[in-house]
């Protein structure tokens, strides 16, 4: 649990990977992780149903 | 200003918040009861099923089967996951929870609407079962506990997001959070798409119990029920493996073998996970097959790449950690060498090789679009999911739970020998059970069915004696789970109750919920949390060349026991 | 150390090493082949569900499996008072579930191909075909069409496996191979 300074300086002016900043982004992940399930699985589910024919 | 409110725990150096300990405990406790609850009617279902006692009566045992289901699969594990979330955000980065008050109220819902549900039960007008598939009613108050505990459930979930923000803002700690945090916000994520699905199918049901609306659509509500149903399994993965990461950095002091890798995983998680769902549809009429390959194969499996890369991982971790303490020798001296007498470790690896190897396997295999059809309902499926959730997740919450009782209780554990035993007693018989139900499940017998026999039917049908004979070693297995499971109920509470205080302020009350004596609370604010130290790992890759021989025997399990599969679907009548 | 921050501040350009990648390239390659299975098996495998269904109500589907009983019943099975129906081989055959029972019972011929039609009266239930182990989900409201070729020969059960009240467990029923 101790310090790392050395670590610490070298890398506070290094620019954060795209990934990382996604990674560390706790509101964009939950934006997705709802986002994905819903219109992949719901909604496309739900269209499936709606457009079901009547049976003749 | 700043009162004192944190307290740091003498042995495992944690430091723990009055509220959010509290907030902990008291999740937990009411997680062990309907554990206990669920348990014991498991027990009374599985010796039901077992054909030689067949115990309850068919009225019983549908009562007793709908109550074991809720109560383990909702109400266990989600209030185990909300203790669970608060250790994550505010044990691990130091920092206060966010809005104790709400916490208390989230805490109230649950608590108010399992209530309801068990008192819908009881009253015995709605044993529909877990999955209240309508147009089969249930009470009203049966849907409107199920929303008030999922809406208290809610609110845990933005308290640990609302956490992770102070933390961030008060600079807590330094870098990005824990691994172990991150997986418990995949879980939490999962958790919040889990309970909008839950309230978007259950108020307007609700509204149709009380006459509201006058039709739910079955298929609709199968669909959107679903993401209830299974994503709420999925919070379990998501949680039980960062306590995978949080045993084997308690115990072993072990690193991630990759922050990278092990992140991305979990991203796969909140990305695709929660699609699986469709495993449960895949037999359904009018939803198209590109829509059920799609989402049953989580977008070209790559959640299941995901759970695969953790199998990897958390092995390998520990066996690179073994290593560097000198257990070097051979493939598996570091294994070998493991506290196999400590169930923190023990419980933990059981969960990890029978999720992956039983419940894994079989989880993949039957969401198989095609080769659901000779799955579908029958045995198979609870043996899938005694393997996944009551081992994979039960025994990994049992497992941290004996690392809980002493550091957040301050409790020393009793009967030391019985505590060694329970997790081999309780993944054995599970292990049994899962075994023997997908066994008879292979062989065509329907799950949630009282009498396979069809003795009281009209028509006839004798299932092959193999069935019969698999249902009573299943039930064999049920009852020795059960002892396990009581086990543990009698160490964890008779801990609490009777076990070696560690700290004067521990006392009867102070552990149930309650915080300590305020005496014990004597830091004002934690240090900062600094990054962990920087490992020399040297030759890291050759390190884990056990876990990698493991990994290939998983795999190879795997591809045999798909083809298998394959292979006996061909056999069944060409249809199309 | 999984409960800490990253020992490096930017973590994301870590190397990840050896045996992990190549678990991770294995593991994907037995994803994707999962993955293509599926659609392969559309195309090569005989047993794959139909996407043909409709929504219907129960009282159109009744009709229709009584119309069918009335035109083509050969017996009647005594104790359970069904009616054995056998329909014109390749036609289309009805069966319907209600609480408890899957009626009528069929009469079907080997190596035939039939489009047998499914929905259910009442509530949600399950097809189990044994012991060749079929499993479909019924639900009211929606017409199922599954063309089915019965390859072999003797008496099989159609048992319910989704629950449906406390009668569930005695709800059967028959289709004969000839």
């Amino acid at each position: 649990m101790q310090k790392n300074d050395n670590q610490e300086s070298t890398q506070e002016e290094e620019a954060v990977p795209g990934m990382q900043q996604l990674l560390d982004n706790p509101f964009m992940l939950l934006f997705l992780g709802v986002m994905f399930p819903t219109v992949f699985y719901i909604l496309w589910g739900i269209m499936e149903i709606i457009s079901i024919p009547a049976v003749k | 200003m700043a009162a004192k409110m944190f307290r740091q725990c003498p042995d495992s150096g944690l430091f723990f918040h009055k509220s959010a300990e509290s907030l902990m405990k008291a999740h937990a406790v009411l997680g062990v009861v309907y554990l206990l609850v669920g348990g014991f009617l498991g027990l009374l279902v599985a010796l039901t099923r077992m054909p030689s006692l067949h115990l309850l009566s068919a009225e019983d045992f549908y009562l007793a089967l709908s109550i074991h289901g809720t109560a383990i699969l909702i109400f266990w594990i989600i209030f185990f996951e909300m203790a669970v979330l608060y250790f994550a955000a505010s044990t691990l980065l130091r920092c206060r929870p966010a809005t104790p008050a709400f916490g208390w109220l989230g805490f109230l819902l649950m608590v108010i609407g399992s209530t309801l549900v068990m008192v819908a039960f009881f009253r015995g007008n709605s044993s529909v079962m877990f999955t209240s598939y309508v147009p089969m009613p249930a009470e009203p108050i049966f849907y409107l506990g199920l929303i008030l505990f999922a809406v208290g459930a809610l609110i845990g979930c933005f308290i640990f997001l609302g956490t992770l923000v102070i933390a961030k803002q008060e600079k807590t700690y330094d870098g990005s959070v824990p691994l172990v945090t991150f997986g418990a916000l995949t879980a939490a994520i999962i958790a919040i798409f889990t309970i909008a699905s839950g309230a978007v199918i259950l108020i307007p049901t609700w509204l149709w119990s009380l006459g509201f609306i006058n039709h739910i659509d079955p298929l609709m509500y199968r669909t959107v029920w679903w993401a209830l149903g299974h994503s709420s399994q999925q919070i379990n993965v998501a949680a039980h493996v960062s306590i995978w990461y949080a045993i084997a950095a308690i115990l072993f002091g072990a690193r991630p073998m990759s922050e990278k890798v092990s992140r991305t995983a979990f991203l796969l998680y909140i990305l695709f996970l929660q699609l699986a769902s469709a495993h449960h549809i895949l037999a359904d009429p009018g939803v198209s097959s590109t829509w059920k390959v799609f989402n049953t194969s989580y977008a070209m499996y790559l959640a299941v790449l995901a759970s695969m890369v953790h199998g990897l991982t958390v092995p390998g971790c520990i066996e690179v950690a073994q290593r560097k303490k000198g257990f070097n020798n051979g493939l598996f001296e570091w294994l070998k060498k493991a506290p196999w007498a400590n169930p923190v470790f023990s419980g933990m690896f059981i969960a990890m090789i029978i999720f992956g190897f039983i419940g894994g396997i079989t989880g993949v295999v039957m969401g198989t679009e095609q080769i659901n059809l000779i799955i579908h309902n029958t045995i198979f499926v609870p043996g899938h999911f005694h393997a996944t959730v009551a081992v994979g997740t039960t025994l990994t919450f049992m497992a941290i739970t004996y690392f809980l009782i002493p550091v957040l209780f301050r409790r020393e554990l009793i009967w030391p020998t019985a505590c060694k035993w329970q997790p081999y007693i309780f993944g054995g018989g599970m292990l049994i059970l899962s075994l023997f139900l997908l066994g008879a499940g292979t062989l065509g017998v329907p799950r949630r069915h009282w009498d396979i026999n069809f003795s009281d039917a009209l028509l006839q049908f004798q299932f092959a004696g193999t069935a019969i004979t698999m249902l009573g070693i299943a039930g064999f297995g049920g009852f020795l789970a059960a002892v396990g499971g009581a086990l543990f109920c009698l160490i964890a509470v008779g801990s609490l109750v009777f076990g070696k205080r560690l700290d004067p302020g521990a006392s009867l009350f102070s552990s149930f919920g309650f915080p300590m004596a305020s005496s014990c609370y004597n830091v004002e604010r934690p240090g900062k949390l600094g990054l962990a130290p920087v490992e020399q790992t040297g030759d890291g890759g050759v390190q884990a060349k056990g876990t990698f021989v493991l990994a290939l025997v998983f795999l190879a399990s795997f591809v045999v026991y798909f083809f298998i599969n394959a292979k006996y679907l061909s056999s069944i009548w060409p249809m199309g | 150390m999984s409960i800490l921050p990253p020992s490096q501040k930017i973590w994301w350009k870590e190397p990840i090493h050896g045996i992990e990648m190549m678990w991770i390239i294995l593991a994907l390659i037995w994803c994707l082949v999962l993955f293509l299975w599926m659609p392969y098996w559309h195309v090569y495998g005989k047993q794959n569900l139909s996407n043909e269904s409709y929504k219907t109500s129960p009282e159109q589907f009744e009709a229709k499996a009584n119309t069918m009983a009335k035109a083509y019943t050969v017996r009647t099975d005594a104790k359970s008072n069904t009616p054995v129906v056998h329909p014109p081989a390749g036609s289309d055959v009805y069966m319907l579930g209600r609480l408890w029972q899957w009626w009528p019972i069929l009469e079907l011929e080997k190596n035939k191909t039939y489009r047998l039609h499914l929905s259910s009266l009442d509530w949600q239930h399950g097809f189990s075909l044994q012991p060749t182990n079929i499993n479909l989900q019924i639900l009211p409201g929606y017409e199922t069409v599954v063309t089915i070729t019965p390859d072999q020969s003797g008496e099989f059960a159609v048992v319910c496996n989704e629950y449906c009240g406390v009668g569930h467990h005695t709800m059967l029923g028959k289709i004969y191979v000839k």
